[in-house]
């Protein structure tokens, strides 16, 4: 069998489209970079969109961390808290054992037992708390000269939030905020080694390294490979998060010179 | 345990739970919140060697050394931890009994690996088959902390070399202007300096090891996650004496409660630590400690 014909089988194997058999014997290299390829489309669901909602809740965590009514201050604490404090291979356990108690009481909770679903929210609720602690010691440091400045131009309320705090927030947190993204694309291979079962052996990048360690028993292959698509990975966030990082300074002095690089980009 | 426990179905409410909590099972349980802190006292002393020895040779002006030690660090940073658990238990054990196979069997002329298998000579097998099964025990332990020490030294490394780097030039400078030579300036100047520096990282790396821990299931270890696992699940009333059907959501809230307080009872202890060794600093933690008490 040629290797495009298995890069045809397997290549979206994780979604279930092609191959239904996993290979059983005679492991081509092929084969093996195919299938931890394909499982790797399930760490860039999670991960992508664990991130992009996540961003949006920590913004909120932020700033209720920061805020004068102790009700709102005291939960957005405890929720980063909890989620901060506890491990996150623990937090899947009991999020799965948890949509199963509460499968039996409505079927409305039938997705939620299912990876797809209840792994994606606690990845979201994780990020968010883990973000929003970096966003919140962002809030703190920003210039106080900035929000004088903003109140002298008669800002205040949501119009300061939104152009003035928001934007030096983002600024200050960004190299923070890209190494947490990093570790959240890492922390998406638990996923299938806690309890989320891998549906007609549907599994990420991992689950597929581990699959392929275990029946030929060497792990010199596709460990390496797995290593090999995460740095790319990694690589990969890097550069994109470098250039929100450049768009954000732009304004600044130092920054100036690459952000004309930048725009290049951004239209292409 | 307790004396009215002998007849398990007569009993209801708290003295049915009292009794069911102090089953021999449950004492398992309860020991192998042990093994989680054993594996923390050995590792967090052995991954600082690890990590200091990483950080050393990152320096080194011999480039072999100097690339592998800042290969070491970087490597974990591109890939995820839980990859390196899952291939360093394999490739340990293979590693070890690959040697031993190589120094205690030297006329063996078949390939190790044949297809899907590895195979050694019988007298290279570790642990050794006919042993007690504490020894496998053992020596699953062993692999699993070298294993967490490896990975969570080249964290330790990076903590380090950037410590290293934190120390003002002009204090080797200074040594160097004394005479001493490059071993003396590491040893006297360089080491005893860094520390100041490696704290925060360090205490932040303690957390994570802290919350690391629960991976020890992955490895094949009867860890408290396997326990929970195990004892959460339904109990039928035909195999045990204290049916109850699936607890496993309860006994992992046990343990994520546990995991909270062990990183508040750090967080507590760290911060502690931090004021102790910024007292006298040249630091702004330093300068803030002088103008209160001033």
């Amino acid at each position: 069998m040629s290797c495009w014909q298995t890069v045809q089988d397997y290549g979206l194997r994780s979604l279930g489209i092609g191959e239904r058999l996993l290979p059983r014997e005679d492991f081509t290299l092929c084969e093996q970079v195919t299938l931890i390829g394909s499982g790797l489309l399930w760490n860039i669901y999670f991960g992508a969109l664990a991130l992009l909602a996540g961003f949006f809740l920590a913004t909120a965590l932020a700033v209720g961390k920061g805020a004068r009514n102790r009700v709102i201050r005291k939960s957005a604490s405890w929720f980063i808290f909890v989620f901060r404090g506890s491990p996150l291979f623990i937090q899947f356990f009991f999020a799965y054992f948890a949509f199963l108690q509460l499968k039996s009481v409505s079927p409305v909770f039938d997705p939620f037992t299912s990876a797809w679903l209840g792994a994606l929210i606690v990845l979201f609720f994780n990020t968010a708390a883990y973000s929003g602690e970096i966003f919140y010691g962002a809030l703190r440091a920003i210039p106080r000269g900035d929000i004088e400045a903003a109140d002298a131009y008669g800002f205040a309320g949501w119009p300061r939030f939104r152009r003035i705090v928001w934007p030096t927030m983002l600024r200050l947190a960004w190299p923070a905020y890209t190494n947490e993204a990093i570790f959240l694309f890492h922390a998406t291979t638990l996923v299938f080694f806690s309890g989320f079962p891998a549906w007609q052996q549907r599994g990420d990048a991992l689950y597929y390294a581990n699959y392929f360690a275990d029946k030929t028993f060497n792990p010199f292959v596709p460990y390496p490979i797995l290593a090999g698509y995460f740095i790319l990975l990694t690589l990969g966030i890097i550069a994109l998060f470098g250039l929100i990082n450049r768009r954000l300074n732009r304004h600044l002095p130092a920054a100036a010179r690459r952000g004309l690089k930048l725009r290049i980009n951004i239209i292409r | 345990m307790f004396s009215y426990c002998a007849d398990p179905d007569t009993l209801s409410g708290l003295t049915w739970l009292s009794c069911y909590l102090t089953t021999g099972k449950h004492m398992q349980f309860y020991l192998s919140f042990g093994t989680v802190l054993l594996l923390l006292a050995i590792t967090a002393p052995s991954a600082l060697l690890f990590g200091f020895f990483g950080a050393a040779s990152a320096r080194s002006r011999v480039w072999p050394i100097a690339w592998f030690g800042k290969g070491y660090i970087a490597i974990v940073r591109g890939v995820p931890d839980i990859a390196f658990f899952l291939f360093f238990v394999i490739a340990l054990d293979q590693g070890f009994e690959w040697m031993r196979h190589q120094m205690l069997c030297p006329d063996w002329d078949q390939p190790i690996r044949q297809g899907n298998d590895f195979i050694v000579c019988a007298e290279a097998k570790l642990p050794r088959g006919n042993t007690a099964q504490w020894v496998h025990e053992v020596y699953g332990f062993f692999l699993a902390v070298l294993t967490f020490s490896i990975v969570f030294g080249a964290f330790a490394a990076n903590v380090l070399f950037g410590a290293m780097r934190a120390v003002p030039h002009a204090q080797l400078e200074t040594a160097e202007a004394y005479g001493m030579s490059r071993r003396q300036t590491f040893w006297r100047i360089l080491v005893p300096q860094m520390w100041v520096y490696a704290l925060p990282g360090l205490s932040n790396l303690w957390m994570v090891l802290i919350k690391a821990t629960p991976l020890l299931f992955l490895l094949g270890i009867e860890d408290i996650v396997y326990w929970a696992r195990s004892l959460g699940g339904t109990a039928n009333p035909r195999f045990t004496d204290y049916p109850h059907g699936d607890w496993r959501m309860w006994y992992f809230l046990a343990l994520l409660i546990f995991y909270l307080g062990f990183t508040r009872i750090s967080e507590i202890y760290l911060e502690r630590l931090m004021q102790k060794l910024t007292r006298g600093q040249a630091t702004s933690g330093g300068d803030a400690q002088r103008k209160a008490t001033a």
